[in-house]
């Protein structure tokens, strides 16, 4: 018996990941100090870039590829273009940082780029097994991430955290496959939807139950309420760059399969779940951003509000349209810039100030540090939709997907929260232009800056590094041009979008 | 033409960036001259009744319909060159004065031109949203930052209350472009296109309801005005005189330009609500500026109750009553900016108080300040013979003729502003003279900022037509449709 016929070129962007992977962890081993310490970085660096360019070669690629289980198209492809991107803009932040270093750095960009693996394996899925297998490559070297800051106890809550209630969803995921499988007899998308298309399985209890387990699944990982609850605990704790790349790259992996599994496989039974991920979205919306408010730790407010744009994406999601997709694609691109210029802040000011990543940080670097304190205002005012940015024509997108999908009311639902936003990436903003810096000693901080203060000798006050203060620039200018010139990416999302030719 | 006047202030804005701090204030109140030149010239290039000039439509995003389509005509002519006119004076002013970070002050405030110049001269729905939201934005900062006492909470609420607003609109503006294209018609926000494509009544109803709550909140209109005493009072004065005096008129704007006539249906079925946030405004208006002792707050308020004017004037849905709104629109502008640059100048006098009860007696030596503050206040209560004379009374002519129990009612806003008016310029002016006034002629500097906003009132008093013939047409067209359905 012969295996399946492997088209190696289409699957060439994640194997680039994957053998990155295996290189940096045997470079890692390497006794001199600048393999490890600069080596290393930069090879994970160029994998994550070979991949991305892997990606541009084969975008017009179509195919399903080893007997069906993975699928190339615009949507994958794109969806593992942006894990690259937010993988290249990971290894910058994490390059000078404590986590590898306290971690060991090969092992800690080995498992970043196995994580990066998983993610494009599970954005390409097209078949039930497949969906699992990446799924659980792209939680367990997360797990470990989150915990890297081996000497920080947050970090290690943090990752524990995530792999206790992570090990939840994806033992929900399984029985929801399970029961999907049991239903149709089938574990390829398209075989799942023939099946469910003959109509014989209309409210079939096995499939609804089936069904609702794997959103609960998948909803975890992209942590959409009321499934949420880890996700400002963990954020916080993990490593920063850790935190970046789980907002955005998890972020886009857990909504490309989202979109695939319900919009390919589940498809004829739309009329079952897209009300229920209706409600889900407006319930995201709704405890994302009255969770925000009142938060003094900024990661944790970026926690908050990644639940909240979740719920946003996940209005793209509830139409079931190419035109929802787009907005889907096209939000996920610009929340990864906006996203990963505020980490960056975060990452500078908790080097430079020690005080961990407390509003207080950024307190007054309006007037001192304008190249950090700019990127963080067009981050916040981005994620917030204000015109002008790229977080506008995002929303538009999105509100634009929901009205022509017949959830107008959605549309509402989305302003309404975006308004609400306001009040706390307004305070951030506030705290950046209008508060003096503070003249309190790091231990006196409250809220996280106790955490720093744990551990003073070892995060004390130090330069923040060329690479981090770029990478905020590079975010925020991007925010702007994606703002005033969306055209190309836009053009890029239209053809992910109509990737998934089983939707009007 | 439009574009580079739209852009020009912020052009100069980031070129004043990189300027040496001394030069910036020059540089940046020079550009905003520049500004204003050219929307004189084109307001003597204007050919009055023949449709959109100097139009500009290019594809900005074309997946999602957006145009970046720019035009002028009567509606918006005069308060292109009001806006240009406003932050010109404002931003002379400014530069008379020490500023912590100035590049940063002037960016704000021109960006802040730029924003207002792109909402009154778009004519795409979607384009209009940008600017209308990108608009407060700028003002957050120069609040927050160079405000005066308790800033930070004041200019939060002022952007959250008026952005519920602009975002519910913005879910309007993007229901009515989908909404609106039929099957196989491209998506498009085009004002032009809005108006062949008609909504069902119902639909009509709902997106009018998000529209109003954006604009009455900018106006502000009572009840919505919560935002405006505490970021009135924390504003410094330069802004908020082009606060008050241009981007309320934006929403009054917005009213005329998007509503009346996308929303005809809509606009007959609400008339009467309107009517009565209107009246509401003008009275509540009216009898706050008679109470608060706060100069600015006076003025605050008789602008709620001007606009309270302007709202019936738009909402007579007769196209005499939409004239006397865009006039007053213009007026209420012109006697704004010159009424809050003349309060900073008195405050300066009474020992850095606003408050009316410290002033009194600053005429005594200086006669000239208290003429030209005269004519403004007079402008102001629309007395007779004053361009708001004019416009209020077209407002009540057009109001009178459609809903007469609402004119008749009108009518005691006139005369209240006479007694609020009076009021302040008598405590301010005359009286006893207050406990740390010293009274001081006004500066030749400022004289030259402050007459020719002067001359600018005195010339709509005399020859009101300039502005009535040139708009004529255009307003006649954007309340036609309402009107035919109201009746």
């Amino acid at each position: 018996m012969s295996g399946p016929h492997i088209d190696w070129a289409a699957l060439s962007p994640l194997i680039a990941l994957a053998a990155g992977s295996i290189v940096v962890l045997l470079v890692g081993l390497l006794r001199p100090r600048f393999a490890r310490e600069s080596l290393v970085p930069l090879l994970a660096f160029v994998a994550f870039a070979a991949s991305l360019g892997l990606v541009a070669w084969q975008w017009d690629d179509n195919a399903s590829i080893i007997a069906g289980a993975l699928r190339v198209d615009e949507l994958s492809l794109g969806l593992t273009g942006l894990v690259a991107i937010a993988g290249m803009l990971t290894v910058l932040l994490s390059w000078r940082g404590d986590a590898p270093r306290e971690s060991a750095h090969g092992e800690y960009y080995a498992m970043l780029l196995a994580s990066a693996a998983g993610m494009a394996a599970l954005v390409q899925a097209q078949n039930l097994v497949s969906l699992f297998l990446a799924f659980e490559l792209l939680s367990i070297p997360l797990y470990v991430l989150c915990a890297t800051e081996l000497r920080r106890a947050p970090s290690l809550e943090s990752g524990l955290k995530y792999l206790v209630v992570g090990s939840v969803g994806s033992a929900t995921l399984l029985y929801g496959l399970a029961l999907v499988y049991g239903a149709t007899g089938a574990t390829d998308f398209g075989e799942i939807s023939d099946a469910l298309g003959e109509g014989s399985m209309v409210g079939d209890p096995l499939l609804l139950t089936g069904l609702a387990l794997s959103i609960v699944g998948l909803a975890f990982k992209a942590s959409v309420a009321p499934f949420h609850q880890w996700t400002p605990d963990v954020y916080e704790g993990a490593p920063t760059a850790i935190t970046a790349f789980m907002a955005t790259a998890t972020k886009a992996a857990a909504l490309g399969v989202i979109i695939r599994f319900l919009d390919v496989a589940l498809i004829p039974a739309e009329p079952d779940w897209s009300p229920v991920l209706a409600v889900l979205a407006t319930v995201t919306i709704v405890v994302g951003n009255v969770g925000a408010i009142g938060q003094t730790s900024i990661k944790r407010i970026l926690a908050w509000s990644g639940v909240a744009q979740a719920g946003y994406m996940l209005a793209g999601v509830v139409v079931a349209s190419q035109l929802g997709i787009r907005a889907v694609a096209f939000y996920l691109a610009v929340y990864l810039v906006m996203n990963v210029a505020a980490f960056a802040v975060v990452v500078a000011r908790a080097r430079e100030t020690g005080l961990g990543d407390s509003i207080e940080s950024v307190s007054g670097i309006g007037a001192t540090k304008p190249l950090l304190a700019w990127p963080l205002t067009i981050s916040m005012l981005g994620l917030a939709g204000i015109p002008g940015t790229a977080g506008f024509i995002g929303k538009f997108a999105l509100i634009d997907a929901s009205v022509s999908g017949d959830f107008a009311w959605l549309g509402v639902v989305i302003v309404l929260g975006s308004a609400v936003s306001l009040a706390y990436y307004l305070r951030v903003v506030a705290a950046v232009w209008m508060r003096e810096a503070p003249r309190a000693v790091p231990a006196l901080a409250g809220g996280s800056g106790d955490v720093a203060a744990e551990d003073l000798p070892r995060s004390g006050p130090r330069p923040a590094g060329w690479e981090v203060t770029f990478v905020a620039v590079l975010c925020a200018l991007a925010t702007i041009a994606l703002g005033v010139v969306p055209g190309p990416v836009f053009d890029l999302a239209a053809d992910a979008g109509s990737a998934l030719t089983g939707l009007f | 033409m439009l574009s580079i006047l739209i852009w020009l202030p912020l052009a100069v804005a980031l070129l004043a960036a990189l300027l040496p701090r001394a030069l910036a204030p020059r540089f940046a109140a020079l550009g905003t001259l520049g500004a204003l030149g050219l929307a004189i010239y084109l307001i003597a290039d204007y050919s009055a009744g023949s449709g959109m000039q100097h139009a500009v439509d290019e594809i900005w995003i074309s997946e999602l319909g957006m145009h970046y389509k720019l035009g002028i005509d009567g509606l918006n002519l005069f308060l292109v060159g009001l806006t240009t006119l406003a932050f010109a004076a404002a931003a002379v002013w400014a530069s008379f004065r020490e500023w912590d970070r100035p590049r940063l002050f002037y960016f704000h405030l021109l960006l802040g031109e730029t924003a207002v110049l792109g909402a009154f001269l778009t004519q795409d729905l979607a384009l209009f949203v940008v600017f209308f939201d990108l608009m407060l934005i700028p003002f957050y900062f120069l609040t927050g930052q160079w405000g005066g006492e308790n800033r930070v909470p004041a200019t939060m609420k002022m952007v959250i209350y008026t952005f519920v607003g602009s975002l519910l609109m913005l879910a309007g503006a993007v229901a009515t472009g989908v909404l609106a294209a039929g099957d196989g018609q491209t998506l498009s926000f085009a004002f032009s296109d809005l108006q062949e494509r008609t909504l069902g009544e119902g639909t009509q109803q709902w997106i009018f309801l998000l529209f109003a709550a954006a604009f009455l909140v900018k106006m502000p209109a009572f009840p919505l005005h919560g935002w405006m005493p505490d970021a009135y009072k924390a504003m410094p004065i330069e802004v908020v005189a082009v606060f008050s005096a241009v981007l309320s008129k934006v929403a009054a704007y917005g009213f005329l330009r998007i509503v009346l006539p996308i929303f005809p249906d809509a606009s007959a079925h609400f008339q009467d609500l309107m009517l009565v946030i209107g009246l509401a405004s003008i009275l509540y208006g009216s009898v706050m500026a008679f109470t608060t002792t706060h100069a600015r707050l006076i003025v605050g308020y008789s602008s709620v109750a001007q606009l309270g004017f302007i709202t019936l004037g738009v909402f007579a849905l007769d196209p005499q009553g939409a004239q006397g709104a865009v006039l007053q629109m213009v007026n209420h502008g012109l006697v704004t900016v010159p009424l809050f640059l003349i309060i900073g100048l008195l405050a300066v006098r009474s020992g850095g108080s606003e408050d009316i009860r410290d002033m009194g007696g600053i005429a005594f030596r200086a006669p000239v300040l208290a003429s030209l503050f005269l004519i403004v206040a007079l402008a102001t209560l629309a007395m007779p013979g004053s361009g708001n004379f004019v416009g209020e009374f077209m407002i009540l002519l057009g109001v009178f003729e459609t809903k007469t129990v609402f004119a008749c009612i009108g009518f005691t806003g006139v005369a209240l502003a006479a007694v609020y008016m009076l009021r302040a310029f008598i405590r301010m002016m005359h009286n006893r003279v207050g406990p740390k006034v010293e009274s001081r002629e006004v500066s030749l500097r400022a004289g030259l900022v402050l007459v020719p906003l002067v001359a600018a009132i005195l010339l709509f008093a005399v020859y009101p037509q300039l502005a009535l013939e040139r708009q004529e047409a255009s307003v006649v067209t954007v309340v036609e449709t309402a009107q035919e359905v109201a009746r």
